[in-house]
């Protein structure tokens, strides 16, 4: 349910820089492991976009996939699924990629 | 109306501060979400992002802006930590599934050893003042959210809150999140600390069913471990997952109406308080 305030955030954030722009499109970056559904920002955006700028704009959604380093033995893997395991079955791992939760750019009309 | 569950946000966030529980028609601070008056806001301006032009057509502008969507919300958590720092008070974020005991456990933790930590609470419901009139009754201070269609607390409701309960300095601060091991991972209200509850009478699988909130847990406590012989509740299981998930956060197992366990979570708040 708390798609529904970051996609809030994402339109306030988007009105705030870019004030009275008419927007075409939006890019989000929403890592695997940010705890964020895309498919739920993309339900509610264009209901939290209605009668803003952002009204009838396209949503552009990548999901960078999770990258994670063990602290036990130094290796870097890709975690399958929701628990990041190393191979060596140490579960100490520093998430390198896969937490993004980003505006990264936006298309003016 | 929310997108996802279909429920109003009519009724907006409201505050209520010492003195005005259970006077839900007039809330001591009314919560502004979009003209937050912070008394330690910082009003820096944002910049216009870099501008590319995509050949010659304008239409195609590109704009970029390269900004953490919780951008606004991490930056009045530092806020809040700076505040709460300023002023030696230990922010603690409680999270757990509705029903957990969270609201019990600050109770007792009130009665038992509320003038040892100097105590203050911040209730976080959708609705009603009920758990700060518990909390008050224990004879703690109390302010309380009332998110309304809201699922978790953020950091702008808790500078309002702040505002309202105007905690002493050097007190311990436990702020008892919305019920919910979903979304209240995701927000940084400025804490200091996160502890999540797991209760004997829920499964043992919490954990890995819900990691982001596990993962970002610093103390985990085992709620009514007194129900144990009564209930299916494999500790070691829940343990063995809890340490895949998060490998340095603490479990202690407790019972707020036995006691077991109560006296090393009080004695881990003095030591974070310090």
């Amino acid at each position: 349910m708390h798609e529904l305030a970051i996609t809030e955030g994402v339109v306030q954030a988007v009105t705030e820089r870019l004030p009275g722009t008419a927007i075409a499109c939006v890019h989000l970056e929403i890592g695997a492991m940010s705890g964020v559904v895309a498919d739920s920002v993309r339900f509610c955006f264009e209901m939290v976009a209605e009668g803003t700028t952002l009204e009838g704009a396209r949503l552009d959604i990548s999901q960078p996939r999770a990258r994670c380093r063990c602290r036990d033995c130094g290796a870097e893997f890709e975690p399958e699924g929701a628990l990041p395991l190393c191979d060596c079955g140490s579960a100490d791992v520093a998430v390198l990629a896969g937490q993004e939760l980003r505006i990264t750019s936006v298309e003016v009309v | 109306m929310c997108a996802t569950c279909g429920c109003g946000d009519e009724a907006g966030v409201r505050v209520f501060g010492p003195g005005h529980l259970g006077h839900d028609d007039e809330p001591a601070r009314q919560h502004e979400r979009h003209e937050h008056e912070h008394p330690h806001e910082r009003h820096d301006g944002h910049a216009e992002g870099h501008v590319h032009d995509h050949g010659s057509r304008p239409a195609g502008r590109t704009v970029e802006l390269q900004q953490k969507i919780l951008a606004k919300n991490d930056r009045l958590a530092e806020e809040n930590r700076a505040w709460l720092a300023a002023h030696g008070i230990l922010a603690v974020n409680l999270m757990s599934s509705p029903g957990s005991g969270k609201t019990t456990l600050l109770e007792r933790t009130a009665r038992d050893a509320g003038a040892r930590l100097g105590l203050a609470v911040i209730e976080g419901d959708q609705e009603t003042t009920l758990d700060a009139s518990r909390i008050e009754a224990a004879g703690c201070a109390v302010a309380q959210i009332n998110t309304g269609a809201g699922c978790h607390l953020d950091a702008i409701m808790i500078a309002s809150a702040l505002r309202a309960l105007d905690p002493r300095p050097g007190s311990v601060l436990v702020i008892e999140n919305v019920g919910n091991l979903v979304c209240p991972a995701l927000f940084d209200l400025g804490e200091a600390a996160r502890v999540v509850l797991s209760s004997v009478t829920e499964g043992a699988d919490k954990p890995i069913k819900y990691p982001q909130m596990f993962r970002g847990a610093d103390l985990v406590l085992l709620t009514k471990v007194d129900l144990l012989p009564y209930v299916d509740f494999d500790t070691e299981r829940h343990a063995r997952d809890l340490k895949l998930i998060s490998p340095h956060a603490q479990l202690l197992p407790v019972s707020a109406t036995a006691g077991e366990g109560l006296p090393a979570w009080y004695d881990w708040l003095a030591g974070r308080a310090g």
